[in-house]
């Protein structure tokens, strides 16, 4: 290394010095450390001590962990497809001509910044069996046919379906990047397809999609990386339905007992914390799967 | 397609005005059916009065109100519909006779929960008796605020709402100069600098950002035990001062797009990096740390996980676990108590939306799309 090329590294490193701290200390540590006690006896209170694999062998006949691997899949594998279809077509919506065009963004962006505590707290309300405004709504259809609508977050069948509604409410992000991509597409294409006599549907199907692909396969696998995390809402929800018992039971039923409120519950409240170390790698591993696909997926089309 | 549109939008905004409509209603509004969104008032004449009443009921067949003469109730008014007056004649006189559809109301007090008072009058009038208009109840918010208190476990001394409002701004605002302050002076050394190690470091940098905040959170809870922060508000805002991944980027990607020449001719001039960052990248960025700036500050206000995690006692709470403590602890009864505290949790990230709802929408749509 040249005297020259020492004193650039040095400028490199002071400028970065912050973050090679902070990446150490708030990143690097915990992630080995978390690998280290995956394969320890470990409660905060005592040092943790080697057990090798028992903790993986043990989760592997965990009914609980697997119930909350599969309650996770089902409210990702809905709550993202479904989010990502109805986002893209409130911003295909929204990319008309049309006065008021600022409004209707705004309103469907504000229920993504409403803090999840609140709006928790709302669709909970929402979602209450006897007197909420969802069952209020569809009773006026249900009614007529003899039927009530069903007590969601107190219905082991109903409440991930009503977690799934609410995340709905909460997509006007996606909307907002949607939008921004589809603003993108040259206005060249869409006349040359409509003077080839291509319908409406056509040109959203061969020139629309094609070129905003890359950001809705990104935006999709980001939000199913967030939806595998689903947390603040389910532990919330699940105990102001259900009453007695502790916000970690995924109640009713554990029906809504999803991955990382089972995670939660090992390790502060069991202070199984290998265990949940266990856990966490796993899920760790799974994101990071998730994030080469989203990787692989969006590859080659960076210029786009 | 205006229809389908009309449609959605009223669909995203039902919930907001379920949510206002809800917390300016009396408590018994919000358990009665059908559902209303619109808070009422109601006015009947009591005793030759006219007051404010509660619907009770809808009186379903035609019966009366009556003076008990006899048993447990001797000398009570009470009702009884025309089968059970047929079924026990000569225990009660008659007051005056009730229609079916007539409606069972009682004097209003403006009262809490389990406190104690005179006792109602009621009666049962005829439907067009009973008259109401549309009433705001303000009153809802100070005393939700109020509910949110408690005793603070350490030395029993009350916290209320505004302990919690100040621990959100604390932690939203230390946060937010956290961020600005460091990932702009990071972002610098990844934007502007040439140094070997960089590229790599860069991109082991953006490979951090896909890592779970869950899977670490046994470690870094570790971390901070053992530094006996545990029960303070400083893991949620110290960490900001060391970086963030996702600032870094986007403060580096909005860096790069400054022409390199300011800087050379800087150099030129004997400027050091330093001044060069400060004097002429940071001035010229403002947009981009306005960006950080705003959603940090939309990150720390609404955090649910990290205070659950960190925070055991109630005067280091912030409004969110407030929020949800209330609730755990009094169930699901004041759906208008618990509407209004939310409300008030809720105002002030959309103010600052709607202040800066341009720079909001241009950040979200960058950071979306540059992948």
């Amino acid at each position: 290394m040249t005297r020259n090329e020492r004193k650039q590294l040095r400028a490199g490193i002071g400028f970065t010095g912050l973050w090679i701290v902070g990446l150490a200390a708030f990143t690097a540590y915990p992630v080995f450390a978390s690998l280290y006690y995956s394969f320890c006896d470990y409660s905060i209170l005592k040092s943790p001590v080697w057990c090798g694999l028992e903790n993986y062998s043990q989760l592997v006949h965990d009914g609980l962990f697997w119930k909350s691997l599969r309650n996770t899949l089902f409210y990702a594998g809905l709550s993202v497809p479904l989010g990502t279809v109805v986002a893209l077509g409130l911003a295909v919506l929204l990319n008309c001509e049309m006065r008021g065009k600022s409004v209707y963004r705004l309103l469907f962006f504000m229920p993504s910044i409403v803090p999840i505590v609140a709006s928790s707290m709302l669709w909970l309300w929402i979602f209450n069996g006897q007197y909420g405004l969802m069952n209020g709504f569809l009773n006026l259809f249900l009614r007529p046919l003899g039927l009530h609508g069903p007590a969601w977050l107190a219905d082991p069948a109903w409440a991930k379906p009503a977690l799934i509604i609410m995340s709905l409410w909460s997509t006007g992000n996606a909307v907002v990047i949607y939008l921004a991509g589809l603003q993108n597409v040259p206005m060249e294409l869409y006349e040359a397809a409509e003077i080839d006599g291509a319908s409406a549907w056509q040109r959203f199907v061969h020139v629309t999609l094609p070129t905003i692909a890359p950001v809705v396969t990104f935006n999709a696998i980001m939000a199913l990386i967030g939806a595998m995390q689903i947390f603040a809402q389910a532990y919330i929800m699940s105990e102001g339905a259900n009453g007695n018992g502790n916000a970690s039971d995924g109640n009713p039923a554990r029906s809504t007992l999803f991955y990382t409120i089972y995670l939660f519950s090992t390790a502060f409240q069991d202070l199984r914390m290998g265990y949940a170390s266990a856990m966490a790698y796993i899920l760790f591993v799974i994101t990071a799967l998730l994030t080469w696909m989203a990787a692989r997926l969006t590859r080659g089309h960076d210029s786009g | 397609m205006t229809v389908l549109l009309l449609l959605c939008s009223a669909a995203f905004v039902a919930p907001f005005i379920w949510l206002v409509s809800t917390s300016l209603k009396p408590i018994e509004q919000t358990l009665t059916l059908p559902i209303s969104f619109l808070p009422k008032a109601y006015y009947a004449e009591l005793g030759g009065r006219r007051m404010e009443v509660t619907v009770d009921f809808q009186v379903t067949q035609p019966g009366a109100v009556v003076r008990f003469l006899t048993g447990d109730d001797a000398g009570k008014l009470g009702f009884l519909g025309a089968a059970q007056m047929a079924s026990r004649p000569g225990t009660f006189t008659l007051v005056h006779a009730v229609a079916a559809g007539s409606w069972h109301v009682s004097q209003r007090f403006d009262r809490e929960i389990g406190e104690t008072g005179p006792t109602p009058l009621w009666d049962v009038v005829p439907r067009d008796q009973v008259d109401s208009h549309v009433k705001f109840r303000w009153a809802n918010y100070p005393r939700a605020l109020a509910a949110l208190g408690g005793d603070a476990e350490a030395d029993r001394h009350r916290v209320g709402f505004w302990t919690f409002l100040g621990n959100s701004l604390t932690v939203a605002v230390l946060g937010v100069l956290g961020t600005v302050i460091s990932n702009a002076i990071v972002a610098y050394g990844f934007a502007r600098l040439r140094w070997r190690g960089r590229d790599a470091f860069f991109a082991l940098t953006l490979a951090t950002m896909m890592i779970p905040f869950p899977a670490l959170m046994v470690p870094l809870y570790g971390v901070f035990r053992t530094f006996g922060l545990i029960g303070t508000l400083l893991p949620l805002w110290l960490p900001t001062w060391f970086g963030s991944a996702f600032n870094i980027f986007l403060m580096r990607q909005f860096f790069r797009t400054i022409p390199e020449e300011l800087s050379e001719a800087a150099r030129i001039d004997g400027c050091s990096e330093w001044r060069i960052f400060w004097r002429i990248i940071l001035p010229l960025s403002t947009p981009v740390l306005v960006v950080a700036a705003l959603f940090h500050f939309i990150f720390a206000w609404n955090d649910f996980l990290g205070p659950l995690l960190y925070l055991t006692r109630k005067d280091t709470y912030t409004l969110a676990i407030a929020l949800e403590s209330y609730e755990s602890q009094n169930g699901g009864v004041q759906w208008h108590y618990l509407m209004a505290a939310s409300a008030v949790t809720i105002l002030p990230v959309i103010v600052l939306f709607l202040l800066a709802q341009k720079t909001f929408i241009r950040g979200i749509a960058t950071t979306g799309s540059k992948n």
